[in-house]
């Protein structure tokens, strides 16, 4: 197995009290998987993430990437953040060429690899731009070429769309959709929107809240570009729903 | 453009009524001239000290001593600032010494100054120094605290180390609240500087002011406080013309 998480548990100190935000989670992820943590908020989907990527270790259990224990952040697995993380000194370019400067590639080489990601990210006219010139959308799009640049084998995403309005995420959706089919990378991605993890995902991983535990893990057979409006899109929609509890059964006959 | 021109219309506007008031109170009043002069005098006062050369000889002698004890003191503030942010449990304990030392008037060196350095340009040189010391320290240690954490996580993740952690990551986030402290610690130096040169120098604007006042000329003694109010003014909109200029590469700025 590629990522490899065994009786996961992270515990917080809260005063005097220990708060169990993961409590033993497994989970097996497959090389090129698009895989999302699907939860109400509060259920330790970022704390999943985080483990996973190497910023916060977990209290015991452990994690394996590779046949490799996880100990640090890594640029073959990068992270994509809710609020961007885009560095407001730098040029849209410059940021994207950030992680390529430590991977010491030259200087003329480093400025084609950003150009073409930029360019992937349909952002070529805003490269000299600072990104508070830009829209939260194009930020988002910015962190996209920022870690694709330096060709990752794993991309993970914390909500990276949470702050965008329904058709600009949308419109990202498509593309994330259609970059991670090009460029066949393993992503994990944090969302609590059933929808977008119907849309994105090959497996969607369901984290129940108090403690955080995974519930079950969902299949969606559908591949290629997908139909938000189609019935298969729907049917797995509504088993989403269904494990949520939050579908009357009589009902949804009536709403199809 | 329309903006600067509406904010040099107020400047002109207050000093023709500040002058006024002053050609005013030297009517009225019947105090001795040579105590307190008239704009006229104190305009004849400075062209004498412009034709004669010794206005911008000693301006350069403080230009110069300022220069160098403003600049060195940014530089070593913000680099040892720079550090001490970083390291929270050794700021714990330079923190206390500074708070010690930072109300201290930069004058009150002085005796040991000049004990140790004699006179000349040095006495001047360290309290400038001094007086601009502190607050880029302290501002620069406290904007280093307050990085936002998503900068380290995205450094760490990108493979950044010490130290170019510094340069790339930390000083650049910094910078801006850095510049801040950059910008206040100007208007102090530049008031210690004539405090400075009263003492123990024979040149400069102080030297000016001490001199002026020896040879019983208050027309001297007032235009060269008006050139050292007028200096202090142009250095502060130079520097917040080039804080914003770099502001604006930082991604535009506030
Ligand atoms: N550093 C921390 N210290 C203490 N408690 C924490 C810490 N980080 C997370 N928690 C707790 O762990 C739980 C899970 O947090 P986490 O951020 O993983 O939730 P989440 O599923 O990502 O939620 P959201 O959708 O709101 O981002 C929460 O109850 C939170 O209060
Ligand atoms: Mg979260």
């Amino acid at each position: 197995m590629y990522i490899e998480v065994k009786d996961a548990v992270k515990t917080f100190k809260q005063g005097g009290t220990e708060f169990t935000a993961l409590d033993h989670v497994s989970l097996d992820i497959e090389k090129g998987e698009f895989i999302c943590l699907l939860g109400p908020s509060g259920c330790g989907k970022s704390t999943l993430l985080n483990a996973i990527a190497g910023f916060e270790p977990v209290t015991s259990g452990s994690i394996k990437i590779d046949g490799e224990e996880v100990k640090k952040p890594s640029i073959k697995n990068v992270t994509i953040f809710q609020n961007y993380g885009l560095l407001p000194w730098r040029t849209v370019q410059k940021n994207v060429e950030l992680g390529l400067e430590s991977l010491k590639i030259p200087k003329e080489e480093r400025a084609k690899i950003a150009e073409k990601y930029i360019d992937l990210v349909g952002l070529s006219n805003f490269k000299n731009s600072h990104p508070k010139q830009l829209s939260g959308g194009m930020q988002q799009r910015v962190s996209i070429a920022r870690a694709l640049a330096v060709d990752p084998d794993i991309i993970f995403m914390d909500e990276p769309l949470g702050a965008l309005d329904a058709i600009t995420r949308m419109k990202l959706q498509d593309d994330i959709l259609s970059i991670s089919r090009q460029e066949n990378k393993t992503i994990i991605f944090v969302t609590h929107d059933i929808e977008e993890a119907v849309f994105l995902a090959d497996r969607i991983v369901v984290v129940t809240p108090n403690p955080g535990k995974i519930k079950c893990v969902v299949k969606v057979p559908l591949h290629g570009y997908r139909d938000r409006t189609s019935g298969d899109f729907l049917a797995v929609r509504s088993r989403i729903f269904e494990i949520f509890n939050m579908k009357h059964d009589e009902n949804i006959e009536y709403y199809i | 453009m329309k903006k600067q021109l509406i904010s040099l219309k107020n400047i002109v506007v207050s000093f023709a009524i500040i002058i006024a008031l002053w050609q005013i109170g030297f009517m009225t009043s019947n105090v001795n001239s040579s105590l307190f002069p008239s704009p006229s005098q104190a305009f004849q006062a400075l062209v004498e000290m412009i034709s004669d050369g010794s206005l911008f000889i000693n301006i350069g002698a403080s230009m110069g001593r300022f220069a160098i004890g403003y600049i060195s003191s940014v530089v070593i503030a913000v680099l040892l600032g720079l550090v001490l942010g970083r390291l929270k449990c050794v700021f714990q304990y330079v923190n206390p010494i500074v708070q010690l030392l930072r109300p201290i008037s930069p004058m009150a060196w002085m005796p040991f100054i000049v004990l140790w350095f004699g006179i000349g340009d040095i006495p001047a040189i360290v309290i400038i120094f001094i007086a601009a010391f502190f607050p880029v320290l302290l501002s620069t240690v406290s904007a280093v605290g307050e990085v936002d954490p998503i900068y380290f996580k995205v450094a760490k993740n990108f493979g950044i180390q010490q130290p170019q952690t510094m340069w790339k990551i930390i000083f650049p986030a910094a910078f801006p609240q850095i510049a801040n402290g950059i910008h206040l610690a100007l208007g102090t130096a530049w008031v210690f500087l004539v405090a400075g040169e009263m003492v123990g120098a024979q040149s400069g604007l102080g030297y000016l002011v001490i001199d002026a006042r020896n040879n019983l000329r208050a027309d001297i003694l007032l235009a060269t406080i008006i050139v050292i109010g007028l200096i202090g003014l142009i250095l502060d909109a130079l520097l917040k013309l080039l804080e914003k200029q770099i502001l604006k590469s930082w991604g535009g700025g506030k």
